[in-house]
């Protein structure tokens, strides 16, 4: 018989070492199975790493994915503090995107590349921040379940951006293809070191999260209201102030990136703009810990996960279906790893001869945590 | 039978084996009776904090045995293994003589533990007689047969309850006969009550004690479980202390006192009494409640026509069973919760309608410890020095907090109130309750409040905590801070209070002196009798 006991509190180090452990048993699973394809693993890994960080060129692709993917993420977490759960990202990009497309569509030429960019900037913000405020609005104010409704304004999002594409302002220079007119030359936004500004963006919103939540009064608000309405309340908070406006920020943030994404790579709007970045961006806040510096650190390496497996895919033939299963396996237990981190499964003393009581085995799996998660997954 | 003579042991040898039982037999009846369970070293850790460690402990048939011990000593983990929920790390329970191993509460109630928790676990819209028979073999239900079958059940015992009534109808204490007589009508020869007397008034508390008795006499085994001494001296006839985990001694009520049990209870000498400096009483009133009524979310009335004063200076009681209406008492000053009716007057101001900040502001503080401790007034996972935060920060100027000051007077609270923490950054939900509390009110004093409103601030305290708190109490009540104490301890109330106000479904059914005011006239308020109902209480009423 198993059973799960609670576990204390690990040291940071030793937090830090089961999630590592638990992201090289998925790489160890997802090896198995490149095996059981028929691919040798080794060769995938190693051309899945240099594809992703070995050559300059690789370098800037990967961090090209990795800047929308980290700007939403950071949107994210600040709701999530609220234990407000914003599945909507996909929708707030999205809206993002379109507020942004409008004001560039809308912008004589003559207009400064700046003076562009920061109007189509301030339009994706509030895009996103409407889109988000919608769902907060009636989650505060008649307790709607926000998850739910995040998810559905998702498919709201999708549709507009459909009919736009294939109706309202479809390019009729496209010559009868179902095309939206691209963003206007000078909205384009400048490449720095190889890649465009948008990482500097990304690095700034970081901060400026990070500065928001651990040094502020609405930061400090936002954490209390995540952790215990009642008591934001018996301090004397507006709770329902305090969670509208970290929705709005975190929406339009969300917004943001879907605007950076559109002028700095894709320059066009399309109904495939997000690349599913309002859903990876969740995993990637959790992953985090809701906290900005790792969200950096944690969206390059998942955007180097996308990026390699488009060159196994051309190199190896290996197929990209593949690709999406090493990255849901590595994510399945990185996630898996989080119970290790809090429970204990410890094996029951039986009389029965089949299982000899060895004192020593039943330590090892309840105090070393990297053997039992082995042990657990397997 | 045949008795042990002197001088028989010489023949034991040729002795055959019936009256080699029987001289055994006879050697064992008077000195030790059949033990009805008996649990031996029972370990239990949770991470690193050993609940139980080691311990024994051993209940005959047919007596009264109370588990004696401070929150926190390991008596509910202990009763959580006995019943099932919990597996122990090492340790073996006998019941009757046998081995047994629990897997889940199932084989703990086949065994006959029957468990009543504070907590009642009842089904409110069934009746009396479905919630009784709930569980009981066979498919369907015949309730004219289950209840003669009941009440026969509940004469037998003495309990007087109608098997027809929904339990939603019932007072606490009919809902616990109810839970009582649940586990004794499918088998339970040992029964295991977790504080039983917490949510009764004096008299109910009398009327459960017959019960037991009866238990007793039908030969029923109790563990009483409890950490008021007078109780325990009254009722039981052994006694086993915890204390930090360990079994420290099992007595014979009749060789003890309630002294000496709490010194080993805390584990060193302990001074029971509280002091209670006389108040200042200027005559100027500090809060004024008048005809306040409070209705919950769900339109229900939980505070109907309330009116009082409070002087500065004084420390007025409220005395009340769970659920009468304390809650929204100490909601509604605060200004979490409107009011329907009525006016509430802080220092001649009126405060009703004003938002939580403005009136936190005015110097109104409120220490509103919920059931759960850390529901209301500290966020669990955040450190010392943030908690303390909570209420400073609105009283700083622009958009970014000024932690350093805060820090500071963290560590001040910290080192005033020997809170027992690594430091000040130091997560709360990882501290003792007893300094949870202390950081909540270090707080709230340390706004040098002129009302200060604390809802059950020792509950799940030990001893000594207990009596820290009551000297920080009396400590603002010497500073001319009004205070407003919810409690639920009546002993504690008329040791510490200057009045007692006693509130009964949302009334007040009295404000009395508690100097002069005795136990069983709370008692019978609590339960809705009026103060003038009462012969001869007029001398209750103070003056202030």
């Amino acid at each position: 018989m198993f059973r799960i006991a609670k576990k204390d509190e690990l040291p940071k180090w030793k937090v830090i070492l089961v999630r590592f452990a638990s992201i090289l048993f998925g790489i160890f699973l997802s090896g198995l199975l490149i095996a059981v394809l028929g691919f040798d693993p080794f060769a995938t890994f190693s051309a899945l790493i240099i594809g992703a960080f070995g050559s300059a060129n690789a370098l800037t692709n990967t961090i090209t994915i990795a800047i929308p993917l980290a700007i939403t993420a950071l949107g994210l977490a600040i709701a999530f503090r609220m234990k407000f759960w914003n599945i909507g990202g996909e929708g707030q990009i999205i809206m993002g995107c379109v507020f942004a497309t409008f004001v560039s569509h809308n912008m004589p030429e003559s207009t400064p590349g700046l003076v562009l960019i920061l109007l189509m900037g301030a339009a994706g913000f509030l895009g996103g921040a409407i889109w988000a405020m919608i769902p907060g609005f009636f989650r505060v104010f008649s307790r709607t379940n926000e998850t739910l409704f995040t998810l559905m304004m998702n498919y709201i999002a999708l549709s507009i951006v459909q009919f736009l594409h294939y109706v309202l302002w479809r390019d009729p220079a496209a010559k009868g293809f179902p095309k939206i007119k691209a963003i206007q030359l000078q909205a384009h936004l400048p490449v720095l070191f190889g890649v465009h500004i948008g990482w500097i963006v990304a690095l700034v919103l970081a901060v400026i999260v990070f500065l928001l939540i651990r040094k502020t009064k609405l930061g400090y608000e936002i954490r209390v209201v995540g952790e215990s309405a009642p008591t934001a309340n018996y301090a004397g908070m507006n709770v329902k102030k305090v969670m509208l406006t970290g929705v709005i920020l975190s929406g339009g943030i969300v917004g943001l990136a879907g605007m950076v994404k559109l002028a700095g790579s894709v320059y066009t709007l399309s109904p495939a703009i997000t690349g599913n970045a309002g859903f990876t961006a969740i995993v990637i806040a959790w992953l985090s810990g809701l906290s900005a510096p790792i969200i950096l650190v944690v969206s390059v390496l998942i955007a180097a996960l996308e990026q390699g497996a488009q060159v196994i895919q051309i190199k190896l033939n290996v197929p990209s279906a593949v690709a999406a299963i090493i990255q849901g396996m590595i994510l399945m237990s990185a996630l898996g790893g989080e119970f290790f981190l809090r429970y204990n499964i410890i094996r029951d003393k039986k009389k029965s001869k089949t299982l000899p009581p060895k004192e020593d085995s039943l330590k090892s799996v309840s105090d070393s945590s990297g053997d039992s998660i082995l042990k657990g997954d397997a | 039978m045949i008795s042990r003579h002197p001088g028989s042991h010489r023949d034991a040898a040729k002795c055959s084996k019936s009256q080699i039982w029987g001289y055994k037999m006879s050697d064992r009846i008077p000195t030790t009776p059949k033990l009805a369970f008996s649990m031996q070293g029972i370990s239990k850790s949770f991470g690193s904090v050993h609940a139980n460690d080691q311990i024994d402990f051993q209940v005959q048939q047919g007596e009264i045995h109370a588990l004696l011990g401070e929150n926190g000593s390991g008596k509910s983990t202990l009763m959580n293994i006995l019943s099932g929920i919990y597996k122990p790390d090492a340790g073996t329970i006998e019941v009757n003589g046998e081995i047994r191993i629990f897997h889940a509460p199932k084989d703990s109630i086949a065994c006959g533990i029957g468990m009543v928790y504070q907590h009642f676990m009842l089904a409110e819209p069934l009746t009396v007689a479905e919630n009784i028979a709930a569980g009981s073999s066979g498919f369907f239900l015949n309730h004219k047969k289950e209840s003669t079958a009941i009440r026969a059940f509940s004469e037998k015992f003495g309990m007087e309850i109608d098997p027809e009534k929904p339990v939603v109808q019932l007072s606490v204490s009919e809902k616990q006969t109810v839970a009582i007589l649940k586990v004794l009508y499918h088998g339970a020869k040992i029964l295991v009550l977790d504080e039983p007397t917490a949510v009764l008034t004096p008299q109910e508390i009398q009327k459960l004690f017959n019960v037991l008795r009866k238990m007793r006499e039908n030969g029923c085994s109790v563990v009483f479980i409890s950490h008021k001494l007078n109780e325990v001296m009254e009722l039981c006839d052994r006694v086993t202390v915890l204390r930090k985990g360990k079994s420290i001694k099992t007595y014979n009520i009749a060789d003890t006192d309630a002294h000496d049990l709490a010194d080993k209870m805390v584990g060193r000498k302990v001074d029971l009494s509280i002091d209670r400096p006389m108040p200042c009483c200027e005559m100027d009133g500090c809060i004024r409640v008048e005809n306040l009524t409070v209705k919950n979310a769900e339109g229900h009335m939980k505070l109907s026509d309330i009116s009082f004063g409070l002087c500065q200076g004084e420390i007025l009681g409220v005395a009340g069973l769970a659920g009468s209406g304390q809650k929204e008492l100490c909601e509604a000053i605060a200004g979490i919760i409107p009011s329907e009716k009525g006016k509430i007057f802080f220092r001649g101001t009126e405060i009703t309608g004003k938002s939580p900040r403005e009136i936190i502001r005015m110097g109104v503080s409120m220490s509103f410890i919920p059931e759960d401790r850390l529901g209301m007034g500290l966020v669990a996972s955040m450190d010392i020095a943030d908690n303390i935060l909570l209420k400073d920060y609105s009283f700083q100027k622009g958009p970014f907090l000024k932690t350093a000051e805060v820090r500071i007077k963290a560590e001040k609270i910290v080192k005033d109130l020997e809170i027992n923490t690594p430091g000040i950054f130091h997560p709360v939900r990882k501290l003792s309750g007893g300094n949870i509390q202390k950081v909540i009110l270090g707080r709230e004093i340390n706004l040098n409040p002129k009302l200060l409103i604390t809802a059950y601030a020792v509950r799940g305290l030990d001893i000594n905590s207990s009596y820290t708190i009551y000297n920080l109490l009396n400590e603002q009540k010497k500073k001319n801070v009004a205070i407003l104490y919810i409690g639920e301890d009546l002993d504690v109330l008329l040791e510490l209070c200057d009045r007692i106000m006693v509130l009964c479904a949302g009334e007040i059914t009295g404000i009395v002196d508690a100097r002069t005011v005795t136990k069983e006239d709370l008692g019978q308020m609590m339960s809705g009798t009026r103060l003038k109902e009462l012969k001869g209480v007029g001398e209750y009423v103070s003056n202030s």
